[in-house]
């Protein structure tokens, strides 16, 4: 028998053991499955094939917006993507699973309508063929993206197979300093770990700036676990994660809803429960964060310089810095800040919500996008769009020279026509700084919503806090 | 189904940056739409393999004899990070890549190789390192020997090195099995786990209170 207590991670992983499989290896019951129009219909259509049906459709949803273009009317949408969404739309249907389809409440990023639909729960078992899904977990949901052949498996058994990972607790304690987000701490997080420090691991986000922080924000963190290498990231449910799914359409309501919550209020590590790796953060310690290369764990205060190889010793590491100050085009030993850019785009399964596009509107707000600046607005969800919009926060983009756009990924990943062209500099509030994530070519800085807009408005990067109001 | 995988011997390439993420393994533009399994091997590693007019780029290894020829990739730390797309995989195994032995790799990566019957070995990065420094040393010519059913890794000069894996994964690649008929097999214990969960968390299952 095990002497320590239980974490977070072992509670929900054992309610969900359909069979063991060997000693670190189970079998485990997938309580929601999303779907997306990249690779969605592909995986039906596989199972049509070999003349399986899909085991549970009512556990199963579907929404385009990885391929889907964000304009208006949605029209820039390329053929392969009016394609993939014909073929989701078909697919979904003969199988009976639920699509919400563009223009409707529910269409949106797949990890930004989980939570708002009240699909995604604290204790589910989530898997989606995207290596974001780790956002649910701020929820209290152990979510995790999987590939084409896995998702296959779950269309036809609704299970998955998976190995233990080991346990990993993150304690971020203290108060966020002014101009500081959720985005900045696990950007922080990352740039100490590094981009692997997380993998083969579960990361539990625990300390009283993750108690204090908005639902929102805890969905920011566990987004990003995948950038530290973790394909799980968990936050214990309480009660704003309860005030938060309470009247959700999916959500249980009534007695159910009270049954419900006593059972989610189990779900925290004890006391005495042992982790395998410990990391603390002081929040304190941390000011505006901002990528300078192409790994997340490229990152910088706002403050800082740009890395110079010569200060290397490490041949590795330094060759790692030279080519990515390279592709990026970046003067080694010169401060970050002043960097000119091209673009700005703020949207993505990262920091696309209501509560981001307020925080950049904050700081938009009566000010102008600088001339040669190009800056989208794309919110996550039909839902974000409509309640943004019933706001004014449309008008304070549209008035400080962004576009407003329809949902969607966009440019986070430029898989749908949406680029930043070759040899141009973004800033994005997405989720990856990789070699040609954002166009072939293409520089991406990672930042908050509020330092986006801050770059947008100085034509170059910017230190929010000089403007924050 | 996989392909199963048991002993090779081949040449090997050594790609030793850190980080090589399945964006650059694969380009998002390469995925999408139909272009799927058959059609991609000609552009894994597209953004280092191609100069912008598209022209091979001579500096890239692939690009140079006789890692044409690789089978093998020898790889830096967090070989596979970011993005779940098993195009990534598959971009590789139609490029002819069976095995990829490394320091560590992403997680999705990491299962996405044994869905389709690509070894992946994960050794210390000293032992990396020093298969890297022989292979290049020998110009390519000297082969890896990979042995899944002694797992063990041989170097061109003959270093024996033996590594973890899996038991489940390995006999899985041994024999190239199934998982999804090999699941079906337990689906009266998923539909009898179903039904107590119905009682425990009914709020999970729909059916259920719909009805």
């Amino acid at each position: 028998m095990d002497t320590h207590g239980r974490t977070l991670l072992a509670k929900i992983w054992d309610q969900h053991v359909v069979a063991r499989l060997s000693d670190d290896t189970d079998l485990l019951h997938v309580d929601r499955h999303l779907l997306h129009d990249l690779g969605g219909s592909r995986g039906l259509i596989d199972l049509k094939s070999r003349n399986i049906p899909v085991h549970n459709p009512e556990l199963t949803f579907a929404t385009p917006d990885h391929a889907i273009s964000t304009a208006s009317g949605r029209a820039g949408t390329i053929k392969t993507g009016w394609e993939l969404l014909a073929a989701l739309r078909t697919e979904t249907s003969a199988s009976g699973i639920q699509l919400f389809d563009i223009d409707q409440p529910g269409q949106g990023i797949v990890h930004v309508i989980g939570p708002e639909l009240g699909l995604s729960l604290p204790g589910c078992l989530i898997v989606c063929g995207d290596s974001h899904t780790c956002t649910h977990g701020g929820l209290g949901a152990l979510a995790f993206g999987i590939g084409s052949s896995e998702l296959t498996h779950v269309l036809a058994t609704q299970t998955i197979i998976q190995r233990r990972p080991k346990t990993m607790r993150v304690t971020f304690d203290g108060k966020l300093p002014f101009g500081v987000t959720a985005k900045d701490l696990i950007l922080a997080l990352i740039g100490h770990v590094g981009a692997a420090g997380g993998t083969g691991y579960a990361v539990e986000y625990a300390g009283s700036a993750i108690r204090d922080m908005p639902i929102e924000g805890r969905l920011t963190i566990c987004n990003l676990s995948v950038e530290l290498g973790a394909k799980m990231g968990l936050i214990a449910p309480d009660d704003k994660t309860f005030d938060y799914i309470r009247g959700r359409p999916y959500a249980p309501k009534g007695e159910m809803w009270d049954r419900a919550v006593a059972a989610w209020r189990t779900l925290r590590s004890d006391s005495d429960a042992v982790f395998d790796r410990e990391v603390s953060i002081d929040v304190g310690a941390i000011i505006p964060q901002i990528t300078w290369g192409t790994s997340p764990e490229h990152v910088l205060g706002v403050d800082g310089r740009i890395p110079d190889p010569a200060d290397i010793t490490d041949p590795a590491r330094r060759g790692a810095i030279e080519i990515a100050l390279d592709y990026m085009g970046l003067t080694p030993g010169a401060p970050i800040a002043g960097t000119p850019v091209d673009w700005v785009f703020i949207g993505s399964c990262t920091n696309s919500r209501l509560s981001d596009l307020r925080a950049a509107a904050e700081v938009a707000r009566g000010r102008k996008v600088a001339p040669g600046v190009r800056a989208w607005v794309v919110p996550g969800s039909e839902t974000v769009k409509r309640d943004a919009v019933a706001e004014g926060l449309d008008k304070v983009f549209i008035d400080a020279g962004f576009e407003w756009r329809e949902p969607g990924c966009s440019m986070c990943l430029a898989a749908n026509g949406e680029t930043v062209p070759p040899g141009q500099r973004s800033v994005s509030t997405s989720n990856r700084n990789f070699i040609g994530r954002q166009g072939p070519r293409a520089r991406t800085h990672l930042a908050s919503p509020a330092m986006a807009v801050a770059a947008a408005v100085s034509g170059a990067i910017a230190d929010v806090r000089t403007m924050e109001r | 189904m996989a392909q199963a995988f048991t002993k090779l011997t081949a040449t090997a390439a050594p790609i030793m940056r850190t980080n090589v993420d399945t964006d650059v393994i694969i380009s998002i533009n390469r995925m999408i739409g139909n272009s799927a399994r058959g059609s991609l091997g000609k552009w894994a590693f597209g953004s280092l393999r191609y100069l912008p007019d598209g022209s091979d780029n001579p500096e890239f290894i692939l690009n140079r004899e006789p890692y044409r020829q690789a089978e093998i990739l020898v790889t830096g730390p967090n070989f596979g990070c970011g993005s779940s797309r098993e195009a990534a995989v598959w971009s590789l195994q139609e490029m002819g890549i069976r095995a990829i032995i490394g320091s560590g790799f992403g997680d999705i990566f990491f299962a996405n190789c044994f869905q389709n019957g690509i070894l992946p070995v994960v050794l210390d990065k000293a032992i990396i390192d020093s298969l890297a420094a022989e292979i290049e040393a020998s110009q390519g010519a000297g082969r890896l020997s990979v042995d899944l059913v002694e797992q063990t890794i041989t170097s061109p000069s003959g270093s024996r090195h033996v590594f973890e894996i899996d038991p489940r994964r390995r006999a899985g690649l041994l024999e190239g099995l199934d998982e999804i008929s090999l699941t079906l097999r337990r689906d009266q214990e998923i539909r009898a786990f179903q039904a107590s969960d119905r009682d425990a968390r009914p709020w999970i299952h729909f059916a259920g209170y719909q009805a």
